[in-house]
């Protein structure tokens, strides 16, 4: 197999190629220092505030589609093969503002104007996306963006302001498509790269194939899908993660496949790709995937490494394990399936082997009499990580629970099953007192840490209460969701 | 040219930000994007990993020998003084050698790269004697810390009235701090120069603090050294003082070296080893009577300083200044505790200490209307300044201003409050899960800064040849649009657009000994300053036309970018020249001092403020009683800003404002664990308020018939601080509706910030079922 031993993308209009690129080296610096591209800010180096927001295009089977993403957490290996845009590159269609900025400006959006960039990069992407956004969809938009000054009403109804004028047909990233589809089409190659500055090594298998090959030969490499857990041990903790082995860019791990039983994702499915099959399927999965990071990070971060960085506090593990999803691992040509919860073994330990990684979860469909909810709790509403995450699945036949499966995020070690609640209200008929009951369990299963997201007294309480929510949307007419009230 | 009748950008006018295009195409130039002179180095900071201690040993052997590191620099390498405090009590070093917080700089190192700086500054190994700490309020009480400065006592009238008053309640209220989260961090560029000469690009709202306290470390004159801001990415206080050390350290290595240094923390870094708004433990007492009519309060306020006094002293002097909000309150006793903590030293944060006294206040109002079952708004009217011997504060000043009676009345009418109460109530009534709240909450908010010598502020202008203009003056900008405000005040005063008037950067080159862009001051400071400097030139180029056109001075009228000479109109650009010409000073430099003013620390008495600015919230939430999640349903603002200057940039102040404080009282906690490490150090774990935050519904209006009883520049009033208040309308909502679970019969008594935590034990609390 081919190797090159260097990075090519496209930056704004301009082909790059790039030799002396290491593995901790993040877009943004790249940017920002590299290039003098100082539109796009730092903020917070982690992924957060949104200041450094730039989109990425890249091809796929569907076509080339465009992402905001956070420069700072992205790796710079991981644009082989894309087209890097930032606010510099942004214009109308008659070269002056792009009507987004026209109506940050008319609609006053800025005030110390750090943010700004950032919140037009999502703005601009919303707007390409969505032809006329209601107010939630903007909202959405801007979840990874944080703005300190402006209290957001000013943006929002730039928002709101820029679509009423449409002309997405006539944008420059638009008319460009076919061209830039043409060039990014040129850089592929089939190759695998390698580059590195120093001994700071950064791969990129040529496909799943080779992956499993350049695992086998680093089994001390870290991977890299989504970076936005890896991004932040290398900007916040310093850590070495040489060699970076990427599977982000890997086609076959993008994969979402169905059939009648059940739904397959590839482990490199981001947050973004998946939402829609998910959501179609269930429901109940709308506002708990939404709120999920924000959008950036939703389109960087995959549900694979969501799970393979056996986080305790993730959210994709909770409502997957209530949903019976199984994980494929591979090493090298073999693979073992198993069911998700068993992946979770300890605190900061899973079922893994050195070299292997997880290609595929496997989620059955729906089946009758399932009542399914997933409830995220956190102290900010949007992009906050979950100080209880909770996930039900319950089987009800003739108003009698013939099975139950529930998960937690938040409460242990690990994302982990209410054994004890599971086995109370399996054969008892589905009412308030039964729910209320197998709520009373959980201190016999779960015994929750006290931190700044919440105390161990917070996290039981409210873990306890989400019983009676579950009851209450199920069984009762009473409106019980902030949402719906 | 142009419109024939008048100018674009004249006061009044909703004019864009002056940065505005820049900000929106990322040109606006930041600190950080300034172009790096060629050999620049990069500083990075050593931070203590204990709260307490003495360092035993620095062994940083492995951090001079890591790849890119040129040098280390300690308490040694300071020239003179190794202190950057901004209050003259040294009592802040620059590099500590007995660390008094976690997260306390003791050394610097200086490398080729950013990155090789702060990946070394990890090397070094220190060994400490640990000592007792004691990082919050009650650890500090208990353990006997002292102030870290004077505290202050307010008294007035009586306050043995206490006893005698028909009812009693005492209580206390936690009020927690806050980070500024202003999205661009501390930074500073130090080019060093010929002689004892530096100049320091940075990111300060205090040009000549820094200034000072940087020439005061090196050791040299002021003179030496320069201090440029064009903008800042948010400032919020955060940047009023503690800017400070990062110029000093940069300047000192950047010195040293003979190289240009910059120093840009990490955020982590940056919220770690930064001040941030003081968290308040206040125990009151109030009496009133039967009808809800204050008779006492007795109150003391006890506030976290962190290690060393910064700005605490002036700090827990305002909180104590609005421990009275609105209220008259007839018999009174504060004092304010400032006391040491071995946490990051508090500083300056939007409100200044104003918000936690304020808020207390508020309390003891909801204190009373559920004790007597009231609508709190009731309790509101009944005891807001005015009438007959019920105007003077617990400081002394007379209010003679007071506009209250009438934005409540017009926001209550307006916002529907009495309707949307009782449709709340009923609501409740119902028992469900869901419960809403609703209140309505005043603000009052003294202008000024309580240190008289601080009003006051220059300006200088030029006109060029050719009928541009310079504009220059102390006042920084960080958002706020101080520098539009001011562009349009020179725009209005010398009559030309204000594209013709080119806004530059604060450098302490142009305008000495200002005063920090706080206090909200900026543009009633600066614009004076600015409008004296217009009034010089117009004075001269009056004279010029009297003496060349032989008109009488009244005929002389500058007007749409037009001079008006009598009957004859000639084009400003070809006045301006004909002045050049015939040698008239085209250049001037303004001063400013606000009138009035004078306050007596040790009497506690004075007028510390030049006057109030006064807005109301009316906000109603929904409650989840299940898991203590919330959400703002709508909120209504009313707010007095006098005359606008710009009333697009007031209202982004006010509603900015209200998200920040909004923020502030709900989702946003400090949290230090036990070894005194702040865990919530970054946006990952301190979560400010999002775009879906905002209330549902968000109305605001400017009181357009407000104007400013003193003669402030074009009857305008400060913006910038005293909305941030009106949020406390969100907790007072909040905690209605978690009232509704007992039916009221309690007083919440929801401590800050509420985050879904303290709702869902607060309800829980309320229940009886914790
Ligand atoms: C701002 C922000 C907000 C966030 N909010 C949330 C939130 O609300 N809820 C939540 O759950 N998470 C949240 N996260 C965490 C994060 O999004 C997830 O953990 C993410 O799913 C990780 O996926 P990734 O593709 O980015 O993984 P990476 O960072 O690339 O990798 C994570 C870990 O998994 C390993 N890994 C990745 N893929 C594989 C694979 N296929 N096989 C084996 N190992 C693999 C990596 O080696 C690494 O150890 C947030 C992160 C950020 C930065
Ligand atoms: S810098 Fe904050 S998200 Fe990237
Ligand atoms: S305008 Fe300052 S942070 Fe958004």
């Amino acid at each position: 197999m081919a190797t090159r031993n260097e990075v090519r993308f496209i930056l704004n209009g301009e082909d790059q190629a790039i030799r002396d690129v290491g593995a901790s080296d993040t877009l943004l610096d790249f940017l920002r220092i590299d290039r003098r591209l100082t539109g796009t800010k730092e903020g917070c180096a982690e992924g957060d505030c949104g200041a450094c927001t730039v989109l990425v295009g890249r091809l796929t089977p569907q076509g080339l589609r465009y992402d905001t993403v956070n420069a700072c957490i992205r790796f710079l290996a991981s644009v082989d093969g894309c087209h890097v845009v930032t606010i510099e590159h942004l214009r109308g269609p008659e070269g002056g503002l792009h009507p987004v900025q026209e109506a940050m400006v008319a609609l006053h959006g800025s005030q110390c104007g750090f943010c700004t960039p950032g919140i037009v990069m999502s703005l601009y992407a919303l707007w390409m996306a969505t032809a006329t956004p209601s107010v939630t969809e903007i909202e959405r938009a801007l979840q990874g963006n944080l703005c300190r000054c402006t209290g957001y009403e000013p943006i929002v109804k730039a928002a709101q302001a820029a679509s009423a004028g449409k002309g997405q047909s006539q944008d420059p990233l638009n008319l460009e498509r076919n061209t830039i589809t043409k060039r990014l089409s040129d850089l592929r190659d089939g190759a695998r790269v390698e580059v590195a500055k120093g001994e700071d090594r950064a791969i990129l298998p040529a496909d799943t194939a080779d992956l499993a090959k350049v695992l086998e030969e680093n089994p001390e490499g870290t991977i890299v899908a989504g970076a936005t857990d890896v991004g932040l041990w290398v900007t916040k903790f310093l850590r070495p993660i040489s060699p970076a082995i990427h599977i982000g860019h890997l086609e076959e791990l993008h994969e979402i496949a169905e059939d009648d039983a059940a739904i397959t994702l590839g482990a490199g499915v981001t947050y973004s790709e998946a939402a829609l099959t998910l959501i179609m399927t269930w429901p109940h999965l709308l506002e708990y995937w939404d709120r999920i990071a924000g959008w950036q990070v939703r389109n960087m971060g995959t549900i694979g490494g969501n799970i393979a960085n056996g986080s305790p506090i993730g959210d994709t593990p909770p409502a997957l394990i209530a949903l019976d999803a199984t994980i494929t691992l591979r090493k090298g040509g073999e693979t073992r399936e198993l069911p998700l919860e068993r992946f979770f073994i300890d605190y900061g330990k899973q079922d893994r082997a050195e070299g292997e990684f997880v290609e595929r979860i496997r989620i059955p469909k729906p089946a009758a009499g399932q009542l399914h909810a997933a409830y995220k709790i956190s102290k900010r509403r949007d992009e906050d990580i979950s100080s209880v995450a909770a996930a039900f699945r319950l089987t009800v036949e003739d108003g009698t629970i013939t099975e139950a499966r529930i998960a937690f995020g938040g409460m242990a070690a690990t994302p982990k099953r209410a054994a004890k609640a599971e086995a109370a209200l399996t054969g008892q008929s589905f009412d308030e007192a039964t729910m209320m009951k197998a709520a009373a369990t959980l201190p016999e299963d779960f015994a929750p840490l006290s931190d700044w997201r919440a105390s161990a007294e917070y996290r039981m309480r409210a873990a306890q209460n989400l019983f009676r929510r579950f009851w209450y949307e199920k069984g009762t007419d009473e409106a019980v969701r902030l949402e719906t009230a | 040219m142009k419109d024939e009748l008048s100018i674009t950008g004249a006061t009044g006018e909703a004019l864009p930000h002056d940065s505005a295009i820049k900000h929106v195409t990322g040109k606006a130039e930041y600190t950080d994007d300034i172009r790096e002179p060629a050999g620049t180095l990069h500083a990075y900071l050593g931070l203590s990993t204990i709260a307490h201690g003495k360092i035993e040993a620095l062994d940083l052997s492995a951090v001079k020998t890591a790849p890119g590191v040129i040098d280390v620099i300690g308490p040694a390498d300071v020239p003179a003084d190794n202190d950057c405090s901004a209050n003259g009590m040294h009592d802040e070093p620059i590099f500590a050698e007995t660390v008094e917080f976690l997260g306390q700089p003791i050394f610097a190192v200086v490398a080729e790269s950013r990155d090789q700086a702060r990946r070394a500054a990890q090397l070094a190994e220190v060994k400490y004697t640990e000592l007792p700490h004691a990082t919050n309020v009650m650890a500090a009480r208990e353990a006997g810390y002292p102030n870290v400065t004077s505290p202050l006592k307010l008294e007035r009238g009586d306050i043995t009235a206490m006893e005698a008053a028909p009812h009693r309640l005492k209580g206390t209220m936690v009020v927690g701090g806050q980070d500024h989260f202003y999205l661009e961090g501390q930074i500073a560029l130090a080019v060093p120069g010929e002689d004892e000469d530096v100049v320091i690009n940075t990111s300060t709202q205090h040009p000549s603090e820094v200034q000072h306290v940087v020439a005061h470390a090196l050791g040299v004159p002021s003179h030496s050294v320069v201090v440029n801001v064009r903008r800042m990415g948010g400032g919020f206080g955060g940047k009023e003082t503690q800017m400070n050390l990062f110029c000093c350290v940069a300047a000192i290595a950047a010195k040293k070296l003979n190289r240009p240094v910059k120093l840009r923390p990490d955020r982590d870094d940056d919220m770690t080893a930064t001040g941030k708004r003081h968290d308040f433990v206040v125990e009151y007492e109030v009496g009133f009577d039967d009808e809800g009519r204050i008779v006492a309060v007795e109150g003391d306020y006890f506030a976290r300083c962190g290690f060393c006094s910064d700005l605490s002293g002036p700090v827990t002097d305002r909180a104590l200044f609005h421990a009275d909000n609105a209220y008259f309150y007839p018999n009174v006793l504060l004092r304010s505790h400032p006391l040491k903590t071995n946490t990051v030293s508090n500083t300056a944060f939007r409100g200044f200490g104003g918000p936690q006294g304020l808020i207390a206040a508020e309390r003891m109002v909801e204190e009373i209307a559920y004790y007597l079952k009231r609508d709190p708004l009731e309790i509101r009217k009944l005891n807001f300044y005015g009438g007959e011997g019920r105007d003077l504060t617990p400081y002394h000043q007379t209010v003679e201003d007071n506009i209250l009676d009438r934005i409540t009345d017009e926001l209550a009418e307006s916002a529907s409050y009495k309707e949307r109460r009782e449709a709340v109530i009923a609501w409740n009534a119902r028992g469900g899960v869901i419960r809403k709240g609703i209140a309505l909450t005043p603000v009052k908010f003294g202008i000024s800064f309580t240190a008289t010598w601080f009003n006051q502020a220059g300006a200088l202008i030029h006109i060029y040849a050719d009928g541009s203009i310079h504009l220059n003056h102390g006042g920084t900008e960080m958002g706020q649009g101080l520098y539009t405000k001011v562009a349009q005040v020179v725009a209005d005063a010398l009559q030309v657009d204000a594209g013709l008037v080119k806004i530059t950067k604060t450098t302490t080159e142009k305008v000495p000994n200002t005063s920090a862009t706080a206090a909200s001051s900026g543009s009633d400071l600066n614009g004076m300053a600015a409008k004296d400097a217009c009034d010089q030139l117009i004075a001269r180029l009056r004279a010029f036309a009297v003496e060349k056109y032989g008109i009488a001075p009244e005929d002389f009228r500058l007007y749409a970018n037009r001079v008006h000479l009598g009957d004859t109109v000639v084009e400003w650009d070809a006045f301006i020249r004909e002045a050049y010409m015939a040698r008239v000073q085209l250049s001037a430099a303004g001063f400013y001092k606000t009138p009035k003013i004078h306050w007596d620390r040790e009497s506690g008495k004075g007028r510390p403020f030049y006057y109030f600015a006064y807005g109301a919230a009316l906000s109603e939430v929904s409650v989840d009683t299940l898991t203590g999640e919330y959400r703002v349903d709508r909120t209504d603002i009313l707010h007095d800003v006098g005359r606008s200057l710009n009333p697009a940039i007031d209202k982004g102040q006010v509603e900015g404002a209200f998200i920040q404080g909004m923020g502030w009282l709900t989702t946003e906690e400090l949290w230090w664990d036990d070894k005194g490490r702040l865990r919530t150090h970054a946006p990952s774990t301190y979560k400010i308020p999002l775009a879906s935050d905002r209330p549902r519904v968000f109305n605001v209006a400017l009181a357009d018939w407000a104007e400013n009883r003193e003669p402030t520049i074009k009857r305008s009033k400060a913006v910038g601080e005293p909305p941030f208040m009106l949020a406390v309308s969100v907790l007072e909502a909040l905690g209605m509706a978690v009232a509704s679970v007992a039916d009221y019969a309690e007083c919440p008594r929801l401590d800050t910030p509420a985050t879904p935590e303290r709702v869902l034990m607060a309800v829980e609390r309320l229940r009886g079922t914790r």
